[in-house]
């Protein structure tokens, strides 16, 4: 399997027999893991119907529908996991999004990049504009990361909000790291959550 | 206006009398079928496809009648996305239909033809015929059913009335209720066919009277235009006038888009019943899958357990709107059915289930299997 990083920890941390509902699931990578490696009951929600396509091709469950709509329209705490991986920054109100998340699973998983990067300090730093790196290669006119993001300004809002923190991992230049100085060094964030 | 049928149709006999939601019972209920394919050793490559208000069990075969292609040649077939060289197809005429099936043109009782004698019926009542069909042919679990817009309404009843009997659920352009706009215009081409003074209060198949022709025609062309989008119209049409220079300012078919509506209207009458129109869209009318379990949709799909749903709407589809298949799909999430959702783009507005739409292949390809 070639996960990603982020999404090979999730699929590490979901424990087997689960129900999971992958929140932006792309074409289904992280669903067929979970599936075929992990023995767990997993539904995915996927905005762009050639991601969808592909996912049902794939004998995948997957319903097209938008993060920032359609969530509302499952039942609450119709899954014991909740995954929403790279797409929380994407949102029109992430504050919103995470309380969906978190009143349809009973835990949640969330993975973001980390706007707070070093590189991406530096570069701002220097160059003194929006940073396009091969995490986030896309330009601010362009991108569909609205609502960019730190470890630091995460860790805030689930402060504000009471949400507790199960668990943390950090990711840098494909590999796992430490938490030490997690919001300088983190290319990306894992975070597992609870009411 | 075809009656009685000089055709070598293949048809069965249902061995029970057959109950209908109304509360009577029909008796010597015949189905005509068509299969494609060979059914496995165990039995479980059979596939059931729903046709739609106006199609029949030649799917993917010649029809008899029109000599045209089967309705979903482009889909069925070997190697094709429902492949016969796999899988073991069976398309029957619905119950109240005019190929074959025990319908309004058929004899009732007394010997004479039914006529607006014959019972009114359900999309549950054709469902119910077709359970019985299998059981006679001895098919239990069904690998998947499929169906298209009234034959998505009628695989959803199989779903929520006959749980189990499909291992895989199949709704394309669909919905499970009936809306008022739906109703409207079943009413106006309803009205276009009893307006007609050949439809004789539905008592037209004796003799040498031709039907309520002109009727059934009009009921045609306005239930086409809804098959159909603005934007689609407007590309293959336009305003264009048809074989003139001219406009005649006067009341033939001067636009491309009249004489179309026109001959689609004529060629109808010399393959449809018209009271299995009048029959067909009243069942369609009264479909509504919540009313039928209480109200609530998600209580409908309740004992689904483990079937795969797999629901799929178009974006330009106006007459059963992309919102009705996601009703469809809240409910099914609702009782947390396994269920895949997905609205394609193509430009055919509700009859692009029918026509080219490569996405439409390939998910059909991967949710069937």
């Amino acid at each position: 399997m070639s996960l990603r990083p982020d999404l090979a920890k999730i699929a590490s941390l979901v424990p087997t027999g689960m129900r999971v509902l992958d929140i932006g699931c792309g074409e289904g990578e992280l669903m067929g893991v979970l599936r075929d490696e992990r023995g767990v009951d997993v539904r995915g929600m996927e905005l762009d119907p050639e991601l969808v396509e592909r996912c049902v091709s794939r004998g995948l469950s997957v319903v097209q529908g938008d993060a920032d709509r359609d969530l509302a329209d499952y039942p609450d705490a119709a899954y014991d996991v909740a995954i929403l991986s790279q797409t929380l920054q994407t949102a029109q109100r992430p504050d919103y999004m995470l309380d969906q998340l978190l009143r349809i699973g009973r835990t949640a998983f969330v993975s973001f990049p980390n706007f707070a990067y070093w590189k991406m300090r530096l570069s701002l730093l220097v160059h003194g504009r929006m940073p396009v790196t091969r995490h986030l290669p896309v330009s601010w006119y362009e991108t569909e990361n609205i609502h960019h993001l730190t470890v630091a300004d995460f860790r805030d809002l689930l402060a504000a909000k009471g949400v507790t923190v199960e668990g943390s991992w950090f990711f840098a230049d494909g590999r796992e790291i430490g938490s030490f100085r997690a919001n300088w060094r983190a290319e990306h964030a894992v975070f597992r959550l609870s009411r | 206006m075809a009656t009685a049928l000089p055709l070598d149709l293949n048809r069965l006999t249902l061995a029970h009398p057959l109950p209908l939601d109304s509360g009577k019972v029909l008796e010597g209920v015949e189905l005509a079928y068509e299969t494609y394919g060979t059914l496995a050793a165990d039995r479980g490559n059979a596939i059931l496809i729903f046709h739609a208000l106006t199609g029949d069990q030649f799917v993917a075969r010649q029809h008899p009648v029109t000599g045209k292609p089967g309705w979903w040649e482009r889909m069925v077939g070997p190697g094709l996305p429902i492949d016969t060289d796999r899988h073991f197809i069976i398309c029957a005429n619905i119950i109240g239909g005019c190929m074959g099936s025990t319908g309004p043109a058929s004899p009732g009782p007394d010997g004479q033809p039914w006529g607006m004698r014959f019972p009114v019926i359900t999309v549950r009542d054709m469902v119910r015929a077709q359970v019985a069909l299998l059981d006679q042919l001895g098919i239990g679990t069904l690998h998947a059913v499929v169906g298209g817009s009234m034959g998505g309404m009628l695989a959803l009843s199989l779903a929520a009335n006959w749980p189990g009997r499909a291992s895989r659920v199949l709704a394309i352009a669909t919905t499970a209720r009936h809306s008022a706009q739906n109703i409207a215009f079943h009413e106006v081409g309803r009205q276009a066919i009893m307006a007609d003074p050949d439809w004789a209060g539905g008592d037209y198949y004796g003799g040498s009277g031709k039907g309520p022709e002109k009727g059934l025609s009009v009921a045609r062309m306005a239930a086409h235009i809804t098959y159909l989008s603005e934007a689609g119209l407007t590309e293959k049409f336009g305003r264009r006038l048809q074989d003139r220079e001219a406009k005649s300012f006067g009341f033939d078919a001067d636009f491309q888009v009249e004489s179309y509506l026109r001959y689609q209207g004529i060629s109808f009458t010399n393959r449809f019943d018209a009271n299995s129109y009048l029959y067909i869209t009243r069942a369609m009318d009264y479909f509504d899958l919540a009313e039928e379990h209480g109200g609530r949709l998600a209580d409908a799909f309740q004992h689904v357990g483990d079937t795969r749903f797999c629901v799929i709407s178009f974006d330009t589809d106006w007459l059963y709107p992309t919102a009705e298949s996601r009703a469809v799909v809240h409910a099914l999430n609702a009782v947390a059915a396994p269920v895949s959702f997905v609205e394609l783009s193509a430009p055919f507005g509700h009859d692009s289930f029918l026509l080219d739409c490569p996405a439409l292949d390939r998910v059909v390809k991967g949710f069937v299997g």
